[in-house]
């Protein structure tokens, strides 16, 4: 299936998600509160079929964090990713997608590790790479004295 | 036995855990595994990772571009021409640039002749994990030939670097398709040497037959690619539905097995082998004239924008994401590595079989641990 008519069968689910052709993917933004329904259905959903997580990567815009879903449909070969932010630095909460695709267990881990981004229903959110007393490396307010050197 | 066992109050009955790694010699690496055992029979494996975390990532946000490409040698240090070639497919899609066909070429030859090594390094080992030591030393014998052949050409043996954003950072050695083709001939004859040693020793198809069965919606769900995906049917050649450089001119056949166990795992990278030669064979004596690299600016600056490159590295996908805000370095990359995904099938597969095979299983999942943790 081309983009358009991925992108009018998604609207179909929610007429308010945003939709947009990247120089890609199509790309869906989506509110956290609604990313785990839509996650559902675009999985679920006979023609969409989107079987395969293939990147799910933690981001930090600055002043919101987010999480970006690359999917694929192993059927159809068609992608699409999914974006959701949330303005909450000190406690950012985003639902889980582990019960969906399997392969997010380890990738949520990895983002709450560096991000420090929490997701809800996770079965085992623990830090992966790092000590627990360690900050959140990736987000762009981290500050490390002695092993960041930065040349001016 | 059972008798004895009640008496001494050992064996069957008694749970346990016990650390596997990180020093141990089958995790090829630093993977810590704490297995929770009944007897002899796994219960639970749980990977701790991260002993070589050295914050790729974060280090890609600070340097050029040109400069990460350094860096992606050191995830699947097996891999690397291929990873090197992934950023560099990601920065010319990125400023649109064409690339001459020699270039694309060149970069696929290399690439073949890095699976190929790859895979004998796997097979040597593998081979030497379940106890046939004589694997190792064939398996390094030809790798060794596969590593002139880079030296020669890269100047370097195992992190080569030789991929740059426009192209290659130099021409290929006056040898280097005499050299592929003496290779491609000797390798013909020693592959099936492989097989008498190894594919079809008895005590080797028992340890690995029926074990550790990875069914193809697991495989799907928990993101396995390369051999572990296409062992258990899942068609997820990157070269094939998504070709790049001169993938789309080759004759080609995408391995697939269906049963999914340790054993195909491992024949799906024997046959592999076999069909990289073929892909070298196709394009060595077709290498168009042309330039070597397209000349770039002197710093590199992407167009505001988010860009996704995957290619198939000699362990499965390998996914570039670079968000760039229009500065000389990136505003954030994520590399999606292949074993990342694929150590997460572990668990899973090895629960209900015994700690013997646990390295069996480890083994044919071919975990490279830098990848992991980057």
């Amino acid at each position: 299936m081309d983009n358009t008519g991925l992108s009018e069968l998604i609207r179909l689910f929610d007429e308010e998600i945003e939709i947009k052709e990247g120089k890609q993917f199509l790309e869906i933004s989506v509110p956290a509160s609604k990313l785990h329904r839509l996650a559902n259905q675009l999985k679920d959903n006979e023609n969409t079929c989107f079987d395969f997580l293939f990147c799910l990567s933690g981001v930090d815009y600055g002043n919101d964090l987010g999480v970006v879903y690359h999917i694929r449909s192993t059927k159809y070969n068609h992608s699409v990713v999914i974006k959701t932010r949330t303005p909450d630095r000190d406690n950012p909460m985003i639902d889980s997608v582990t019960d969906i695709w399997q392969t997010a267990e380890y990738h949520e881990r990895e983002v709450f590790d560096l991000l420090g981004i929490k997701f809800k229903n996770h079965p085992d959110l623990r830090r992966l790479f790092l000590s627990r007393s360690w900050g959140f490396p990736l987000r762009k307010d981290y500050v490390d004295n002695i092993n960041i050197v930065t040349k001016s | 036995m059972e008798e004895l066992a009640k008496k001494t109050g050992t064996g069957e009955q008694e749970e346990y855990t016990i650390n596997m790694g990180p020093q141990h010699p089958s995790t090829h690496g630093v993977l810590r595994l704490v297995v929770s055992l009944k007897g002899e029979i796994v219960k639970n494996v749980e990977p701790h990772i991260g002993y070589v975390h050295r914050g790729i990532e974060k280090m890609c946000e600070s340097i050029t571009y040109p400069q990460i490409i350094h860096l992606t040698d050191r995830m699947d240090y097996l891999s690397a021409h291929i990873n090197n070639e992934a950023v560099c497919l990601n920065v010319e899609k990125a400023l649109e640039i064409d690339i001459p066909d020699r270039v694309k070429v060149i970069r696929t030859i290399m690439a073949e002749l890095t699976r190929i090594q790859s895979h004998q390094l796997y097979w040597a080992t593998f081979g030497m994990d379940l106890g046939g030591l004589t694997c190792f030393f064939y398996g390094l014998r030809d790798r060794e030939k596969v590593m002139d052949i880079f030296e020669e050409t890269c100047g370097g043996r195992m992190l080569v670097s030789y991929n740059c954003p426009g192209g290659l950072m130099y021409d290929i050695h006056p040898n280097f398709q005499k050299r592929v083709k003496e290779f491609l001939k000797y390798f013909r004859k020693t592959l099936p040497e492989y097989d008498q040693l190894l594919t079809g020793n008895v005590i080797f198809r028992e340890r690995t037959k029926g074990i550790g069965r990875l069914s193809l919606n697991d495989a799907i769900s928990y993101g396995t690619t390369g051999p572990v995906g296409r062992a258990s049917g899942f068609s997820c050649d990157v070269r094939k539905y998504e070709p790049y450089s001169a993938y789309d001119r080759v004759n080609f056949n995408e391995v697939l097995f269906y049963d999914g166990d340790t054993f195909h795992r491992y024949l799906v990278r024997m046959e592999e082998m076999r069909e990289s030669m073929n892909i070298i064979d196709q394009l060595i004596d077709n290498i168009p004239e042309g330039e070597y690299a397209v000349k770039m600016k002197p710093v590199i600056k992407l167009p505001e924008g988010e860009y996704y490159q995957r290619v198939e590295t000699a362990r499965g996908e390998l996914g570039v994401y670079i968000i760039s805000d229009g500065n000389k370095n990136p505003y954030r990359v994520k590399f999606r590595s292949p074993n990342f995904a694929n150590l997460s099938v572990l668990n899973i597969i090895s629960k209900g079989f015994k700690i013997a095979d646990l390295v069996a299983i480890g083994g044919s999942l071919d975990l490279i641990i830098p990848d992991i943790d980057r």
